[in-house]
């Protein structure tokens, strides 16, 4: 057992770096000020955040107005959704999202659908990728917006968000994305792209968790989800969680600027581990290659074997990853975006996410390499699976119910 | 969300006892499915005259509780008599793992299964029991639904009477199940449990399985969300 963590879940969340902490400590004790109060500690706090703002925008080439600040990127997807739905007039009650989007937006346009709107889940290919041409297809004189995620958290498929945006555009609908993933990591310029609203998180970027923000073009109009103060240009009431702002201020300034220096170093470790593990046999990359996948993330299914025996075995040998199997998710299925580039189910359970960040090194990747070697060995060997008996994949055997079906 | 398993399970997950299978074998069952990704192959040698079980091997194609429920399900049956391991239950395997979460409880309800069919191969094997004729009727849907558990609360959909309604029409089956306080996000793994379990009876072609939320809301096939 290996005495130093290896974390490869940096697509959950990220350690927080020094700089970071550093930006944010003088907000705890010192300058503690609320940014609403006249006082000087309260200029003091409202100078900082306004900073925070006007760095954060410029990023991404916006203006500080066009942005909100929120308790996160889940926070961020539910203000956009359920904010325009309310401002949505009455003859626009149609949504249209994807199949491989996060819950944040699945559960909220789901939810939307339970209060009377229209939601059209738009497919994708085997990669995740959505086609512009199905979002032309599916759009009515009754829709008022599209959500498509940018980056995807589970198999990394960056959308063409020009393409997408632009088709919006054209029929007078709002475009929203959950750039949660791929903020810092894929280039963001809201004056080049035809999109509208952006969801932005700060703890996958190496900053503090619980904060995030919402950035909307302006002249784009959305209610509040809670009653409070005037904060935020009345859009989301509370006071300002004034230390993690200038945290994740921070952690944005860095992450843009180490953008393509980061970009090679992680393409490099997850290269490495992709190609040691794809010789193991019976294994296949999940989602695109290239560099239209995200840099941080990787993801293989290992046949035969399950998920989170996997993830459980490489975790007490130090080895921090994720699954999409159902049995490692809370609700017993497997991950909505697995079944949606159409993983037969003995490739979704196999399934594992290992995700980077500029922290990891290649001498990481080699020993968890090894840890995944011994691990696949020892399940496969013990393994009640059959593949001749029962696999779903062609060639490879029957379908297990259709077998089922006729043994009785 | 993080799953934590107590220290025994951790035991038998990494070091399984009584793993592979008994060459020529008494009897051999296989219980679960792969679709589920929770899968387990018994294989037994019983003494004919005392009806010990003097060996018992597992395979599994599943998570770690699989294994471990597995693990310990052999370890307690080895040396026993088929009588006594027919009054296992599920309950029983977890509390002597020291506890399962209860969106693990399923496991231990399939280990135990597993080794009971195999059980019945045995003595079907030896002339003592016979392959029982499976009644297609609403008694014997919800005799068989009594093994799904909500994963939610770790009991069974019946024996917390969320199943409403049962209803046999010739080769087609209806089922209505009402979610009550469990969270919708297990609506499709229940669903997909309830439909594999009535899916074993020979006689059924159509299984209709209808999930209520709190609201009496009915929540539609593959709409539902899976919360990771």
């Amino acid at each position: 057992m290996e005495d130093k963590k290896i974390y490869f879940d940096n697509n959950d969340t990220t350690p927080m770096v020094e700089p970071v902490f550093n930006a944010m400590k003088p907000y705890f004790m010192e300058n503690f000020g609320n940014p609403a109060s006249l006082h000087e500690y309260g200029l003091e706090a409202e100078e900082a955040v306004g900073k925070a703002r006007e760095d954060i925008a410029n990023l991404i080439n916006a203006t500080p107005e066009e942005l909100i600040f929120t308790g996160g990127a889940t926070e961020a997807n539910n203000l956009a959704l359920f904010g325009l739905a309310r401002m949505a007039p009455e003859k626009k009650r149609h949504i249209i999202t994807s199949k491989v989007e996060h819950h944040a937006i699945l559960n909220t346009v789901k939810r939307l659908g339970k209060e009377g709107f229209k939601v059209t889940f738009l497919e994708v290919d085997r990669e995740g990728f959505v086609d512009p041409d199905d979002l032309k297809k599916a759009i009515t004189p009754e829709t008022f917006l599209v959500t498509v995620v940018h980056g995807n958290h589970v198999v990394g498929t960056v959308q063409d968000l020009n393409a997408l945006g632009q088709i919006c555009r054209d029929s007078g609908v709002l475009f929203h994305t959950d750039a949660a993933q791929s903020f810092t990591k894929v280039p963001l310029n809201v004056k080049d792209t035809p999109i509208d609203l952006i969801s932005l998180n700060s703890h996958k970027i190496h900053g503090p968790k619980g904060v995030g923000a919402l950035y909307m073009r302006k002249g784009v109009k959305i209610g509040r989800l809670m009653e409070g103060g005037p904060q935020e240009n009345n859009r989301r009431p509370g006071t300002e969680n004034v230390p993690g702002i200038m945290g994740f201020a921070e952690a944005a300034r860095i992450g843009i600027a180490q953008q393509e220096e980061n970009n090679q170093h992680i393409c490099k470790i997850r290269d490495r581990l992709l190609d040691r593990l794809l010789e193991i046999p019976h294994t296949h990359i999940n989602g695109p290659q290239g560099d239209k996948r995200l840099s941080t993330n990787a993801n293989i299914t290992f046949l035969y074997i399950e998920g989170e025996a996997i993830l459980m075995h490489l975790s007490m040998r130090g080895v921090f990853v994720s699954s999409g199997s159902a049995c490692s998710s809370i609700a017993l299925q497997p991950s909505n975006v697995l079944t949606a580039i159409g993983l037969k189910h003995e490739e979704a359970h196999g399934s594992i996410r290992f995700s980077f960040s500029k922290l990891n090194t290649e001498e990481e990747v080699d020993i968890a390499v090894g840890h995944m070697h011994a691990v696949v060995d020892q399940l496969r060997s013990m393994s009640a699976f059959i593949p001749e008996e029962h696999s779903e994949i062609e060639g490879k055997g029957t379908t297990f119910y259709k077998k089922k079906k006729d043994e009785f | 969300m993080a799953i934590k398993y107590s220290q025994t399970v951790i035991e038998h997950f990494t070091n399984p006892q009584n793993v592979g299978e008994i060459e020529d074998a008494d009897a051999t069952a296989t219980e679960g499915s792969p679709a589920c990704g929770d899968m387990l192959t018994f294989t037994l040698r019983v003494n004919p005259e005392t009806h010990i079980i003097d060996d018992v091997r597992f395979r599994s194609y599943g998570c770690a509780s699989n294994i471990s429920t597995a693990s310990m399900a052999t370890v307690l049956a080895k040396g026993k008599t088929i009588e006594e391991v027919k009054h296992f239950n599920a309950k029983i395997v977890a509390e002597k793992l020291g506890g399962l979460p209860s969106t693990k409880m399923h496991c231990s309800v399939l280990a135990v299964n597993g080794l009971k069919a195999a059980i019945k191969q045995w003595e079907i094997s030896q002339g003592l029991a016979e392959e029982e004729a499976i009644q297609c009727n609403e008694d014997t849907i919800k005799k068989l639904l009594k093994s799904v558990i909500n994963p939610h609360t770790g009991k069974s959909i019946i024996s917390s009477e969320m199943v409403s309604y049962i209803k046999v029409d010739g080769a087609k089956v209806f089922v209505e199940v009402n979610l009550g306080d469990t969270d919708e996000m297990y609506a499709e793994n229940i669903r997909e449990e309830v439909t594999e379990t009535i899916e074993s009876m020979k006689c059924v072609d159509e299984i209709i399985v209808r999930i209520l939320d709190r609201e009496k809301f009915e929540l539609k096939n593959g709409e539902n969300n899976n919360g990771e």
